[in-house]
């Protein structure tokens, strides 16, 4: 992380922190049932949903908190959260 | 045939930044990202203390892209009043918003005497409530807006007293008292709602308040999935009606389609758990009144009249 002195905080820097370890159960994307609809994307608090480049909607799991909202908002049941094992 | 999109990414959308320090499931870092992408680039945020404040920017790191400025908890309308006249005078205010948000502490409690003034000097700034209906940040402690029944720390569950004794302050009706031209309330369970009312805001001159239902998982004692249906369920049980005031006239509510009763937004709260219990029978009720009387006020239910 980089400090720049006189300077309180540059902006957006907050993607320094990796929150992604945080995380107990991760989104799993199923790319064959997602229709992007765009809610999971505009549910995400991060937000940290991206769209992949198969134009299908996917997770940046270096700042997923694991909440689950995706999974929960998601009409066509195409996240799925597992329990990640490290 | 499930449309394609060309990829992106919010990292480089985002006026807001990922990587912020909130509970996984927050709503408020939901609602602060709406609130910010709709208002554009061109925003100046004054925040007051709480929450918000503390998990954007913690040192050296600001999850903020615009201009973005702390001071107190008392006083955020007050420096907001101050760069809005500082714009005013450098002849930029016309193309350059000014938002001011703080949580439902910093509005209804101890920002009040400052938002009272704001509204009444007349600035042209729009206020944002994040309403989690206690202050999260210092342990759920009660605040104003506070609705009846929650168990909070400072305002617990005993033999005595199940939860809080007093309802929520109703701070859009003081708003409106104020003369503001334009006062709304949303949640972050309807993100097109929620950007349309933050659009329609900045293009109206003069102070704007508008007060945002934001789910709070750790306050709540919800699971961290349920922030969106809570959100829905405070709306279509009629707890949180969700309504527009322009010029001291009511011009909009959100109608609810299928009236659901108060149980299902409640039960998955652990600070309502006392409410199922055969004690909390008669406050369930009231909980159930109160609702019914918002339904009552706001015309929620029936046909769209005109």
């Amino acid at each position: 992380m980089k400090f720049y002195p006189g300077v309180p905080a540059m902006p957006g820097t907050s993607l320094d922190n990796h929150t992604g370890n945080w995380r107990t159960q991760k989104p799993v994307f199923d790319h064959a049932k997602c229709t992007a609809c765009e809610l999971c994307e505009q549910y995400c608090p991060e937000p940290c949903i991206l769209v992949a480049d198969d134009g299908k909607f996917d997770v940046d799991l270096d700042y997923c908190k694991g909440c689950g909202i995706c999974a929960e908002v998601c009409p066509f049941d195409a996240i799925k959260m597992v329990l990640e094992l490290k | 045939m499930p449309k394609v999109i060309a990829p992106r990414d919010p990292k480089e959308w985002s006026l807001f930044t990922a990587g912020h320090t909130a509970c996984a499931g927050c709503g408020q870092s939901l609602g602060a990202r709406l609130v910010l992408n709709a208002a554009g680039p061109r925003t100046i945020l004054v925040n007051a203390t709480g929450c918000l404040e503390v998990f954007t920017t913690r040192f050296p790191s600001s999850a903020w892209r615009v201009p973005w400025l702390h001071s107190l908890f008392e006083n955020a309308s007050a420096v907001g009043s101050g760069v809005e006249a500082a714009l005013k005078a450098l002849g930029k205010a016309d193309d350059v918003n000014v938002i001011v948000q703080g949580g439902d502490g910093g509005t209804a409690d101890i920002g009040f005497g400052s938002l009272s003034g704001m509204f009444e000097r007349g600035h042209n700034i729009l206020y944002v409530c994040y309403d989690n209906e206690a202050y999260m940040n210092t342990g759920i402690q009660r605040s104003g807006l506070t609705p009846f029944a929650a168990s909070t720390t400072t305002s617990p569950v005993g033999s005595e007293v199940l939860g809080n004794t007093t309802g929520k302050k109703d701070l859009p009706a003081i708003a409106v008292a104020h003369g503001v031209p334009y006062v709304a309330t949303t949640t972050v369970a309807y993100p097109k709602d929620l950007e349309k009312k933050v659009k329609k805001a900045l293009s109206i001159k003069g102070p704007k308040y508008i007060q945002i239902l934001v789910p709070c998982p750790l306050g709540w004692g919800h699971d961290t999935a349920l922030t969106i249906r809570l959100a829905r369920l405070a709306v279509q049980s009629g707890i949180f009606p969700v309504i527009e005031v322009e010029n001291g006239k009511l011009t909009s509510v959100m109608r609810i389609a299928r009236k659901v009763p108060v149980d299902e937004y409640l039960k998955p709260q652990a600070r309502f758990r006392h409410l199922f219990t055969p004690a909390g029978r008669e406050e369930l009720a009231r909980v159930q009144a109160l609702a019914d009387a918002n339904i009552e006020r706001f015309g929620l239910l029936g046909a769209r009249a005109g």
